[in-house]
């Protein structure tokens, strides 16, 4: 066998976290840095899967001799920095943007929300009552607002589209972290279907004149509701069973299987619950895929379960 | 790339406006008629896919032509260029000139920002509700931001589509000019007035970057030659590519947009990168509330920018310049274009300049109403047709600039002091000036004054010194605060008179030049509800990419609203105050780019500088 | 591919990203195979070249800097073009050529008719494409060549592989990094399944059936001696059941009478069949032939196992559903079969019988479930547990030392042969048949969702023809081959030109498509010309009852989009 595609040998890279020496592979970033660290960095946008587009801010950190603050995401390590993750400034940036989307985005599915409110001591309700569901949202007049009296804070807040049978955009719960529309872009799916609309608080994801999805460009890949990290795409066999009460992440099970769809072989992990399939998602680390799969991998288990009615779907 | 529009078709007229920009259309592959040749082959990858640096162009054409944007029109633009409909979609609707909704073709914008504030604009818009009703798009009339007139206070805009379409700045703005300009159309409204209206120094000896305005037929090359003009490139192409570059670095000239870099440093440093090709970039979205000094450039001696662009493009090794102009500069635009075309046919932009071997390409590229697009990466965004996003930095633009090239992003004034560099060397250039601050500048006078306009001065003058020149506050009036720098910048009181304009003497007095502006109010104004207006304006030029600028800038004038509602609860104003400063840290401290940095300055130091909100009853 | 001494794509998708050129050639990816696509994808963002060749302008071909349209049934000439071009401007990879291949004098012979202008003439590609192609590909760094059934569902498909195997030897586009041939497999474990000897010549790993030492192997494993007799393809088969000398079938997780061409005749085959045993995890349409079901699980969710996919990747198959009522594990199944046979197997894991397979299979050798949980699965050849992966093969063909380099690899010279069903008069129109994105073979399991995407049972016409029938979008038509008749609504399609109809086929419950198609087979791999049928289209006011179940998707692509309120 001749050598594989060439490797070039990686340097490491010594920075110092908090005052202490922290040696990673040239390239990685500071967030690397700071899971080598053992510091626990909140992060929303970040994507393990993805670019980071540093559009959330919550994972800031205080790098010595910068003006501002840095996101950890995305900012690649250099030799000799000093990056300090428990400033005064540090705790106030993650604290307010924590407080800023929970006065304005429904984070009630987005894991480890509870516990970072707390850590930094955030009061999201200090903006005032929220303002309750928008029905204008996808209509973007740019450069313009109605301004209010101040007193009712600016929310996300619309009604859940559901539009199909495979899934369902809750955009009440959107931080606009692009994550989605970078999985659909030119990052993984390539079909273009969704994008930022508007702009500012005004933004959206939206297709083109806010089309219903399967009249956009949308292949039902799903995976867009692989990387949001909110829950504001969700599968709608999760969404109902939220919405009927019997989701229960304790009762399910989750088993990486192959996919039975064609020969590329990418790779499912099954999350079972009462011996049912009630999702499909895909591991990012595997090469064959990077957590992406096509309609059939990701919805076309329905199958199996078709089959107590023996011989109706021959 | 597969892309899936919906049946919606163009209509007649709405091809007729792209394939006028863009050719007729080519093959059935590409948004055209199909014919047999279609039937075996198609070429819809890369070279397909490259041109979608139309499609801002191709978006004006149509609401130009049409006053808005159909999804038929939608689909028609993103098959010509290959761009998925929810992209153009995404683009479109970032953008306050495009509309994707139907609306009237004569539409008037009406500036309602810090410096027709000053100057009446609430009793214009006040008028004008009554007349027309509320402003919206199906009334004709809208609230715009800055439309860079603040010398002609109360300013607007009105635009009419079709073909062509007419674009015209009223000011000062009246009820019945903008009634007239919306039942007879925009050509119905009397001649703007001349460039040179707006450099009220117009014709004195001894200015240098003005010193054609007004003096020259601003579309005459002939004019522009027999004034020194070209006396630079031609001083340029006697020297090496790094010759001019060091010539400009001994300059010390520094960039005129806001951030002050040195631009020699920049050239410099984008020349070394191996990467081509490298790009120039004009900057000349000027949108700063209050800022339109390079309006007068543009639209007073528009061949010096083009002499300028020649000049740094030859220093930078690029082949290629893309003038950014802001959508709000008909006038601009016009003399812009016709000042390429006649460089090109007498030989001072296209293939082998002058004979020098040096070949230089310039195109325009119209903004449409968004304020980010000056930040120095949006602008690389809009150019190439995708929303006006700043970018994360690194890499900077010398690195990776537009289309991923090494690139050149300069002001238009700053540019517009090459040719004296060019002219004079750089080390005499450098004694123009103070030390950290040197050549001449223009500053934006605009406000309570009695001569607002553009007025150029050495570095050095005071404060004091540039509102003396433009007449002072009228008479009977005090002076209550300056706002230098524009909504970006920050107040100074009444007593900082002194402060020397320079970027050394706004450091140390704590505040900043910015891009130029010096905006005096007098006692007639409340500063509260300026404040509140700076907050609006923050609030809808936000793009919405980062969360400390997308919601702060919403929390920021949520909190200054209740603080305008609730002026006697102490204990509540008190909690709104912490708040802002609460929310201005984390936009200062974590916003991606200069926008949500900047978005509280303005606010933080009419409290603290001012007191404003601290006094207010 | 034989050419090369293994049955298996020689790059890993991995190295389509560090492609510079792309050719997908009978293949439409990025709707069959998006998962691979993505990583085309990648090089295309990088700034590779796509080239398509597809008679239609599928999906692929839309990311394609040139499609070439050529007319079905006419890769071998299209490849001579191209090779004889590459050949006349000098491009050829001499040094590879001379080292690591044979047959070369009598390739350029074969080529040496195939002119631009002829091979234009015979395929219908314009001939500055088919020069375009020809170079771009010679000169490329790292060239892929990528097809899928559109090269092999011919009756020739071999031969169509074969010149393509050609191309890659004439520059050496293969045995390097980034450089290959590479058959997408259109199910999940065609690739698991050849490997493991399920192919009528081999016993599991390539090893030849015919070989006694490769038998003796086998042998002494299981202690019983092995006809050397090669087994039937499924054409044979047919053949056989034609001609009466096979009267017993066992069909394990296949749906032939709806599946394969002919499919009337398939039917009738199975009818006449003396017994007849099907094992499936649903009733098919042809476990209404059989005298015996066995309801079996799922592999893919209801067992443990492996799957191998398109660049050799054994993976790791895991239960993660208990099976629904008496469903059983095909190992079991076989394991009851065996003891009524009277045969005493064990009872065994799927992990014992895979390290049995190991021990027997060189190329397998080192692949234990522990290492393939680890790393996501494992390339073959993989004999060592210690030893590297092989992201591509044939790197031998590379090696300075003659002894290294081993069996050269030979030039084919196949004959261009259109395809067996020709058009005539009276069936003037091509129609080819495929897959599309949301739906999977005969539509058993990708049936079961609600795909807001599906098109349904139609058939799809160019705008030309349309109009030529004076028929809308929606409306019915009959299609008509010399074997059988359907009814379809008409889906129009621009990527179609005059004269090529496009069916998929997913809905045979609907639209029986293999009722049209042509039972002409490959004499090497079996499979039929699913992808050439003479057809004619009339116009009818027929409608049958299914049709309800069409309309929602054609209707809603209709509607105009309205600006939001």
């Amino acid at each position: 066998m001749n050598a594989p595609y060439p490797v070039t040998p990686v340097q490491q890279v010594t920075i110092k976290i908090d005052g202490e020496d922290v040696s990673v592979p040239e390239g990685s970033t500071i967030l690397t840095a700071c899971n080598a660290a053992g510091k626990d960095t909140p992060t929303l946008c970040y994507g393990d899967t993805l670019t980071p587009k540093n559009a959330c801010r919550v994972c800031m950190v205080e790098l010595k001799g910068s003006r501002v603050l840095v996101p950890s995401c995305s900012r690649k390590v250099s030799p000799g920095m000093e990056v300090m993750t428990d400033t005064e400034r540090v705790r106030h940036s993650r604290r307010l943007v924590l407080e800023l989307l929970g006065s304005s985005v429904d984070l009630s599915t987005t894991p480890r929300i509870p516990e970072w409110m707390q850590r930094y001591d955030a009061d999201p309700d200090r903006y005032g009552e929220r303002s309750g569901e928008s029905l204008t949202r996808d209509i973007h007049e740019p450069g313009e607002h109605h301004a209010g009296n101040g007193y009712v804070a600016a929310t996300m807040s619309q009604p859940d589209k559901i539009d199909n049978d495979l899934y369902v955009r809750d955009y009440s719960k959107c931080i606009l972290c692009y994550k989605c529309v970078d999985a659909c872009g030119t990052q993984w799916q390539n079909s273009f279907a969704i994008q930022i609309a508007g702009r500012g608080f005004d933004s959206q994801i939206s297709t083109e004149y806010a089309a219903e999805l399967p009249d956009s460009a949308c292949v039902f890949c799903g995976n867009c509701v692989e990387v949001c990290p909110t829950g504001a795409l969700s599968f709608k066999s999760e969404y109902d069973m939220r919405a009927a009460g019997t989701w229960d992440e304790s009762q399910q099970t989750e088993t990486t299987t192959v996919c039975t769809y064609c020969g590329v072989g990418c790779n499912l992990n099954l999350h079972v619950q009462d011996n049912k399939i009630v999702k499909v998602t895909s591991p990012h680390d595997h090469s064959i895929g990077h957590g992406n799969l096509c309609i059939k991998g990701r919805f076309g288990f329905v199958h199996v379960h078709s089959r107590s009615k023996e011989g109706s779907d021959s | 790339m597969d892309l899936k529009f919906s049946n919606a078709e163009a209509s007649a007229e709405e091809r007729d406006a792209v394939d006028r920009l863009l050719g007729a259309g080519d093959g059935g592959w590409h948004g055209g008629e199909r014919d047999e040749q279609d039937h075996r082959r198609a070429h819809t990858g890369h070279a397909a896919r490259s041109r979608r640096h139309f499609v801002m162009e191709a978006l004006h054409a149509v609401n130009d032509r049409v006053g808005w944007i159909s999804p038929g029109a939608l689909n028609y633009v993103g098959k010509r260029l290959s761009v998925a409909p929810a992209d153009v979609y995404s683009v479109a609707t970032f953008y306050a000139l495009f509309s994707t909704h139907p609306r009237p073709k004569r539409i008037v914008h009406v500036c309602t920002d810090i410096a027709c504030m000053a100057r009446g604009s609430k009793a214009v818009c006040a008028d004008l509700e009554k007349r027309l009703g509320p402003a919206s798009a199906d009334n004709g009339w809208k609230h715009s931001p800055c439309l860079g007139v603040c010398e002609r206070a109360p300013a607007a805009m009105a635009v009419e589509a079709g073909d062509p379409p007419h674009e015209h700045l009223i000011g000062p703005a009246t009820v019945d000019a903008i009634a007239l300009a919306l039942e007879d159309g925009p050509a119905a409204l009397a001649a703007e007035a001349p460039p040179a209206m707006a450099v009220p120094q117009a014709g004195q000896d001894g200015l240098m970057l003005l010193k054609r305005v007004g003096r020259v037929d601003p579309d005459s090359i002939d004019d522009y030659l027999a004034t020194d003009g070209y006396a630079g490139l031609r001083r340029a192409f006697e020297m090496q590519p790094g010759q001019v570059i060091s010539e400009v670095k001994d300059s010390r000239l520094m960039g005129r947009g806001g951030a002050a870099f040195p631009a020699g440093i920049k050239w410099e440093s984008t020349a070394k990168q191996p990467a081509t090709p490298r790009y120039l970039v004009c900057n000349a979205d000027e949108s700063e509330p209050g800022t339109f000094k390079d309006r007068a450039i543009l639209e007073g001696d528009p061949f010096a920018l083009i002499e300028s662009m020649t000049i740094a493009g030859y220093a930078i090794g690029a082949e290629r310049g893309f003038i950014y102009l802001r959508g709000e500069y008909p006038r601009a635009h016009r003399m812009l274009h016709n000042a390429i075309d006649t460089a090109r046919e007498r030989g001072f932009l296209g293939n082998d300049i002058q004979g020098s071997g040096f070949s230089f390409e310039l195109e325009i590229r119209r903004g449409a109403g968004a304020y980010i697009c000056g930040e120095e990466t949006a602008i690389f965004n809009s150019i190439e047709g995708y929303r006006g996003e700043p970018r994360s930095k690194p890499p900077f633009p010398f690195e990776a600039g537009l289309f991923g090239k090494p690139t050149v992003v300069n002001n238009v004034e700053t540019l517009c002091n090459v040719p004296l560099i060019m002219r004079m060397g750089g080390a005499q250039y450098a004694r123009i000036g103070t030390e950290g601050s040197t050549g001449p500048k223009l500053f934006c006078v605009s406000g309570n004054l009695v001569r607002p306009g553009v007025y150029e001065v050495p570095f050095g003058a005071t404060l004091g010194d540039v509102l003396t020149l433009a007449g002072g506050v009228p008479q009977g009036r005090k002076l209550q605060a300056v706002l230098l720098g524009g909504a970006a910048g920050g107040f100074v009181r009444a007593d900082e008179l002194n402060i020397p304009l320079t970027f050394e003497g706004a450091r140390a007095n704590n505040t900043t030049l910015g891009s130029g502006v010096v905006l005096a109010f007098d006692d007639t104004v409340e500063l509260p509800a300026i404040l509140l207006r700076i907050a609006r304006f923050f609030r809808d030029e936000s793009c919405g990419q980062c969360v400390p600028c997308r919601v702060g800038t919403v929390r920021q004038e949520e909190a200054l609203l209740r603080i305008a509602h609730n002026r006697r609860d102490t204990a509540a104003k008190g909690r709104d105050i912490g708040l802002l400063r609460d929310v201005g840290l984390v936009m200062k401290d974590s916003s991606i780019c200069g926008l949500g940095q900047a978005a509280w300055n303005a606010v933080e130091s009419a409290i603290d500088r001012l007191g404003v909100l601290e006094k207010s009853p | 591919m034989h050419v090369f001494g293994a049955g298996g794509g020689t790059s890993s998708y991995r190295e389509a990203e560090d492609a510079d050129l792309l050719v997908f050639w009978g293949s439409n990816a990025r709707e069959a195979h998006p998962i691979f696509f993505h990583h085309a994808l990648k090089a295309i963002h990088k700034g590779a070249k796509v080239y398509a060749v597809d008679p239609r302008r599928a999906k692929t071909a839309e990311w394609a800097d040139a499609w070439l349209g050529l007319d079905v049934g006419t890769d071998v000439a299209l490849a001579y073009g191209i090779g004889r071009e590459i050949i006349h401007a000098g491009l050829v990879n001499e040094a590879f050529v001379a080292n690591a291949t044979t047959g070369f004098e009598e390739y350029i012979a074969a080529c040496e008719p195939w002119t631009l202008e002829v091979t234009s003439r015979e395929t219908g590609v314009p001939a500055d494409l088919i020069r375009q192609l020809a170079h771009d590909y010679a000169k490329a760094e790292r060239a892929q060549i990528c097809w899928t059934l559109g090269i092999t569902e011919h009756h020739n498909g071999t031969d169509n592989v074969r010149s393509l195997c050609n191309l890659a030897l004439l520059t050496g586009h293969v045995g390097r990094w980034g450089s290959g041939l590479v058959p997408l497999r259109g199910q999940n474990n065609v690739q698991g399944g050849g490997d493991m000897g399920a192919i009528p010549k081999n016993l599991p790993g390539f090893q030849d059936v015919g070989n006694a030492d490769h038998r003796a192997k086998f042998e002494r494993l299981w202690n019983v001696t092995m006809p050397p007799k090669y087994g039937m393809t499924l054409s044979e088969m047919m053949h056989a059941m034609d001609e009466g000398h096979l009267t017993n079938l066992y069909i394990i997780g296949e749906n032939p009478v709806q599946s394969d061409a002919d499919s009337n005749a398939v039917g009738k085959r199975l009818e006449n069949l003396d017994h007849v045993v099907v094992q499936d995890i649903f009733l098919t349409k042809t476990a209404s032939y059989a005298d015996v079901v066995l309801p079996s699980t799922a592999a893919w969710c209801e067992s443990e196992g492996t799957f191998t996919n398109s660049e050799r990747r054994v993976q790791l198959v895991r239960k993660a559903l208990e099976p629904p009522g008496s469903a059983k594990d095909d190992i079991e199944i076989m394991r009851l079969i065996a003891e009524r046979l009277g045969r005493g197997w064990p009872e065994q894991t799927a992990e014992q019988i895979w390290d049995e397979l190991r021990a027997v299979s060189p190329r397998h050798h080192g692949m234990s479930y522990r290492l393939l949980a680890e790393r996501g699965g494992l390339q073959w050849p993989f004999p060592d547990e210690n030893g590297p992966e092989s992201p591509f093969l044939h790197g031998r063909l590379w090696e300075k030392d003659p002894e290294k380099r081993g069996q050269l690899a030979p030039f084919g010279t196949p004959k261009h042969s259109l395809p067996v069903d020709k058009l005539d008069d009276e069936f003037p129109l091509r129609l080819t048949t495929g897959r599309r994105l949301t739906d999977y073979n005969t539509g058993v399991q990708s049936g079961g969702f609600n795909s807001p995407i599906r098109f349904g049972a139609c058939v799809d016409l160019s705008p030309e023809d349309m109009a030529r029938l004076d028929v809308n979008e929606g409306e019915w038509v009959r299609i008509s081959s010399r074997r059988g008749s359907v009814l379809a609504p008409v889906r129009r399609e621009p990527g179609l030109r005059p004269g090529l109809l496009f069916m998929a086929c997913n809905f045979p419950d609907e639209v029986d498509v293999n009722a049209l198609t042509i039972e002409a087979n490959d004499p090497i791999s079996g499979t039929a010309e699913f992808k050439a049928t003479a057809v004619k289209v009339e116009k009818t006011n027929e409608v049958p009852t299914w049709e309800r179940n069409v309309f929602t998707k054609l209707g809603r692509e209709k509607q105009e989009l309205a600006p939001a309120e």
